[in-house]
């Protein structure tokens, strides 16, 4: 029996509790994160929807910011959605609020407009096919650069982009009862802690 | 599998507006847009400028009033929505999400913000009455907040399309007791509604006038179906922790923080003692040095707010 894959979830604010659920569905043993040594023993994170602009501000004061940089460099695989899609992109247009920027790519917030425009759609996704899309608030990659990977589209702009470790979507898996999206990030977390435990082994 | 009924049935009344494979204004992205406020803290503002403040200390989402219910309840006027002008003023300075409230049962007023584009509706008992039922919500694209006390009261509305609850509490006080009383009295409720028979369960749904689907739902996963924060009488981050110990999901502020000495130091003190509810250590650095609003005895007032509605 292989132990259960521990997964970090960003757990400051925003639909924490809905990865948690999605976590438990596909096996993988969920951790909330919200200081810097949480994150010791995890093979992945997950940075849940919310607010960029207070998960942000909370990540920075309590220095989560830089534990998560640290632990990106060595190769942990980490998930964003939505809000925190925005807070791995390099650049936020127009706004110079706190983030990580560990993804080469442009976004821009609210771009769909408010609430009112919010919408659910189905998309086409590489390497798992058919999904529902639920946007809410969602933010639009504008730009890509150095090898980002696209695996979905929609109306031309991607809306699920990987580049090496980092998985983000500007939608929400969680929220379609769609587990293939985080099966896909499971895969990644286990490649990593298949490296990390040959590196021990050395 | 207990959990699968899925709300969307449960709230088929909220269809949603198709355009090509694009559906938008459906109770998923309703009750969506509340999860992602979870763990957070709303701030009643009344300008742009205290709406800034609230955005730069890490607030979710701002509710946008004429007057906090401090100073509705000192005036004692009729109160009612916002200025549309100040409405938007405080939507262009904001990259969060901007509520308003609308009076109980007046659907003009929504109809005014929802043309509006704002993010959310909060139907409140703290603005004056007009009228003794509630908007009929499922036939807005924009998703409504309600105050609650109790079980019935909270899927009466999440029935009538309400996809986020709050409890009632004591608005404008700086009193946590009242909203203390009623999370205590919804928590209690749905851990009785556990135990009964589908008979029993059935003659519950009677009593509290709610479809019988609302009251399963509710029990099977032993939380209400939508989002619940805590409202009415939060002025310090040590209620706001109490609040979320007690298991509200989130956290409204209203005149506890531009009535404080300090208004950016409390903001932040609350939203950061939100969200770690559960660390005292982190929450006693939060709390240092914090004037809070004055406050009122529940047994003094004139007025409460939290009879209204029905």
């Amino acid at each position: 029996m292989i132990n259960m894959l521990k997964i970090g979830v960003l757990a400051f604010q925003g639909d924490v509790r809905e990865h948690i659920e999605m976590l438990k569905k596909i096996g993988a043993e969920p951790i909330k994160i919200k200081l810097a040594e949480h994150l010791n023993d995890v093979y992945g994170l997950i940075m849940p929807g919310g607010e960029s602009t207070t998960i942000g501000f909370l990540m920075k004061k309590y220095k989560v910011d830089k534990a998560i940089k640290e632990r990106h460099k060595q190769g942990m695989p980490i998930y964003g959605t939505c809000a925190g899609a925005i807070l791995l992109s390099k650049e936020i247009i127009g706004s110079n609020q706190p983030k990580l920027g560990l993804a080469d790519i442009s976004i821009k917030r609210n771009d769909y407009g408010r609430q009112i425009d919010s919408f659910e759609t189905e998309l086409d996704i590489k390497g798992i096919g058919k999904s529902k899309g639920v946007f809410i608030r969602a933010p639009v990659i504008k730009n890509i650069y150095n090898g980002v990977e696209i695996l979905s589209e929609y109306k031309n702009q991607p809306v699920m982009v990987r580049q090496n470790n980092i998985l983000i979507t500007t939608f929400h898996p969680e929220l379609a009862n769609e587990t293939r999206v985080h099966k896909y990030f499971l895969n990644m977390a286990q490649e990593y802690r298949q490296i990390r435990e040959m590196q021990k082994d050395l | 599998m207990a959990f699968s009924i899925n709300m969307d049935n449960v709230m088929s009344k909220t269809v949603g507006n198709a355009t090509g494979n694009e559906i938008t204004g459906t109770f998923r992205l309703k009750k969506g847009l509340a999860e992602m406020l979870k763990n957070g803290v709303i701030m009643d503002v009344v300008s742009a400028e205290q709406a800034k403040i609230a955005e730069n200390a890490g607030a979710v989402a701002v509710m946008a009033l004429e007057k906090v219910p401090a100073d509705i309840r000192k005036e004692g006027n009729v109160a009612r929505m916002a200025d549309p002008k100040k409405i938007k003023e405080i939507m262009k300075s904001v990259t969060i999400p901007v509520m308003a409230k609308v009076r109980i049962g007046h659907f003009a007023e929504a109809q005014i913000l929802e043309s509006l584009n704002v993010d959310y509706i909060d139907e409140s008992e703290v603005l004056t009455p007009a009228d003794n039922k509630h908007i009929d919500k499922h036939k807005f694209k924009i998703p409504f907040v309600c105050g609650a006390r109790d079980l019935g009261e909270a899927l009466r509305r999440i029935n009538e399309g309400a996809a986020m609850i709050r409890t009632k509490g004591e608005a404008g006080t700086g009193n946590i007791i009242e909203a203390v009383k009623h999370i205590n009295m919804i928590n209690e409720q749905i851990k009785r509604i556990k135990t009964l028979s589908k008979r029993e369960l059935e003659r519950e749904s009677l009593k509290m006038r709610v479809p019988y689907q609302l009251v399963e739902e509710t029990r099977n996963i032993q939380r209400l179906p939508v989002v619940n924060f805590a409202a009415g009488g939060v002025a310090t981050p040590a209620d706001a922790a109490l609040m979320m110990l007690l298991g509200a999901d989130g956290i409204f502020v209203g005149s506890g923080i531009f009535k404080s000495e300090n208004p950016a130091k409390t903001a932040k003190g609350i939203v950061e003692a939100t969200t770690h509810y559960d660390n005292p250590k982190i929450i006693a650095k939060a709390s240092e040095g914090l004037e809070a609003m004055k406050g009122l005895e529940i047994e003094k007032l004139e007025v409460k707010m939290q009879t209204r509605g029905f």
